[in-house]
């Protein structure tokens, strides 16, 4: 498994350029631009399973979900970061992108480290050093669990108005 | 104890009595709007709708203003689809291809109201706290469920209380003024929370709050609300006339998480250097950097009283050789109204292209792109890498004043020096 690593503020723009936001919506369309303008290596190198540690505010910027649908769509496992911008949060758990909100962790990340992360205990581990973050609220795992929100919004619909 | 503006909206559209910070309320938007991404939005959800039909056809309030017009056949078969969505599902609201930006006319046709609540898919939803409505962006998936179930949840955000004081000084607008909270509190300074603004905002225009609260999203803000008084009175008269509205304002001791105060005679104009918006810095300290390119517009600033000062400070005058001054009115009432007063022709006549109303180069699609090694000073709302052209290339962001001054001499200029 490959950590990436990057920085604090990583926007929209850096993850996913705006000059592909109205051409490019579906996951094959979209990965080879992936994070692009940021880390040109990153779409070739990607396996699934991989998983990206960043800073504060990651994913700050425009409303466009196209990074949270690639990253999902390669396969990458979990986002670590200090924090994340709100818009992102959302797109992500709509996705059923895992987030980690751990900024003891991206800070103790060195490369080479391993990491491990544990959901069931909350707890993630880098290069033996276990770290704790908080649980998603019951709603947005209820979206997550579902597979993401379009999966989770067709089960209701069925489950209220019976198609 | 009192209550926050997003605490008292949320409640109210959640059926309840009271809600604290952290709660997460099940809500029902006023409108949804979207743009340009309604085609992506609309595909995910193509079978579903045919199941269960469109929820509302009030709900969405459609403009296609992002790559307009189209720049290539796939971009014109995007606003293909959409025209025919806006048919099938008899969508009330829906703004074609040259009638603005999506936030000036949710703004400008009454579509946001005080007190409301409206959910868009776009960051920059944020602008119509300058209305007193609580309006806030999501992304395309979450705008395709409530499409189906006009239903999502919202979690209720702290609030920052800004109070502000004092008239702006000679060449200082609301563009500076936001420049400055971002720069003092950074990027993701209101990360997930509400920012209110009180005290005297009486010298503050209804277009400078329009930008203020637009660029709430650049310091990471949910919401970023104004309460209503005779100025948003005023706007809602002639924008929206005869519209029932209730206006919804915090509590005196309302519970805030930080408290910021700014006096507005003691603002200078401000630029947000490359790459990030928080990279703020007075004028002064970058005037004399050349530029290449000027750009006039956006759902930040391309509203009239924008092209307004622009065109006072380069009447008669014309813009230095080799800089591309850039002018796209924010909607085509704004067109309309800077037609009729002689503003475009102002600007024309100074050497200004002037650009069909919609988002242009903004967000990097077309109309006005950055060769490598170029510079450009925009009115816009982001500057981030790449974000319009080379990634090579630098966007300084700043108040229209600033532009116009620094079209005018070819370099980065404080515009308390041209007028
Ligand atoms: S003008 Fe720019 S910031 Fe505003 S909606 Fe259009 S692309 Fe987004």
């Amino acid at each position: 498994m490959t950590v990436f690593k990057y920085g604090d503020d990583i926007n929209t723009d850096l993850l996913f350029p705006g000059r592909y936001t109205y051409t490019c919506g579906k996951a094959e369309e979209i990965l080879p631009h992936l994070l692009e303008d940021l880390d040109k290596d990153f779409a070739s190198k990607v396996k699934p399973g991989d998983m990206i540690l960043a800073g504060k505010n990651f994913g700050c910027g425009s409303s466009r979900e196209q990074p949270a649908l690639g990253l999902k769509a390669v396969g990458i496992s979990a986002v670590v970061a200090k924090s994340f911008a709100r818009i992102f949060f959302r797109a992500a758990t709509n996705q059923g992108l895992l987030l980690v909100e751990c900024p003891a962790a991206v800070d103790a990340y060195a490369p080479g480290d391993e990491v491990v992360l544990d959901l069931g205990k909350g707890q993630i581990t880098v290069g033996g050093r276990a770290y704790a973050f908080p649980p998603l609220p019951p709603e947005m795992l209820a979206i997550r669990d579902a597979g993401g929100l379009l999966p989770y919004a067709r089960q209701r619909l069925k489950a209220t108005r019976g198609q | 104890m009192g209550k926050t503006f997003a605490e008292k909206v949320l409640a109210k559209k959640a059926g309840l009595d009271d809600v604290v910070p952290g709660q997460i309320v099940t809500v029902r938007p006023d409108h949804l709007l979207m743009h340009d991404n309604t085609s992506a939005i609309v595909s995910k959800v193509a079978e579903d709708l045919k199941t269960y039909g469109l929820v509302n056809p009030d709900l969405p309030v459609i403009a296609i203003d992002h790559v307009v017009p189209a720049v290539d056949e796939k971009t014109a078969l995007g606003h293909a689809k959409i025209r025919e969505f806006v048919k099938a599902y008899g969508v009330k609201h829906f703004f074609d291809v040259g009638d603005g930006v999506c936030h000036q006319i949710v703004v400008e046709k009454g579509l946001a109201l005080p007190g409301q609540l409206v959910l868009g898919s776009d960051s920059h939803t944020c602008t119509y706290g300058a209305l007193n409505a609580f309006s806030t962006g999501i992304d395309r998936t979450e705008a395709a469920v409530l499409l189906l179930t006009g239903e999502t949840w919202l979690r209720v955000p702290e609030t920052i209380k800004v109070v502000l004081s004092g008239c702006f000084p000679r060449g200082v607008m609301g563009k500076d003024l936001v420049l400055r909270i971002i720069g003092d509190i950074g990027a993701d300074g209101a990360n997930y929370m509400a920012v209110e603004f009180h005290g005297d905002l009486s010298a503050v225009p209804q277009d400078d709050r329009f930008t203020i609260a637009n660029m709430g999203i650049e310091m990471g803000a949910k919401i970023a609300a104004f309460p209503v008084d005779g100025a948003t009175e005023a706007y809602l008269a002639a924008h929206a006339p005869g519209a029932a509205y209730e206006p919804i304002w915090a509590d005196g001791d309302a519970a805030y998480c930080r408290v910021l105060t700014y006096d507005l005679s003691k603002l200078e104009p401000l630029v947000a250097k490359p790459h990030t918006v928080d990279n703020v810095a007075p004028v002064s300290e970058v005037k004399g950097l050349p530029i290449q390119q000027a750009y006039l517009g956006t759902c930040t600033n391309g509203r009239l009283s924008d092209l307004q000062v622009a065109a006072a400070i380069l009447k008669g005058k014309h813009i230095a050789p080799g800089v591309r001054l850039l002018v796209i009115p924010a909607s085509r009432g704004i067109f309309q109204a800077a037609l009729a007063d002689g503003t475009i022709a102002t600007l024309v006549d100074a050497g200004a292209m002037v650009g069909p109303p919609g988002c242009g180069p903004c967000l990097g699609a077309h109309q006005g792109l950055l060769a490598p090694g170029e510079r450009c000073i925009s009115s816009s709302n982001r500057n981030f890498q790449g974000r319009m052209g080379s990634k090579d290339a630098e966007v300084f962001l700043g108040s229209p004043l600033t532009v116009a001054a620094s079209a005018l001499t070819g370099l980065l200029t404080d515009p308390r020096d041209e007028i």
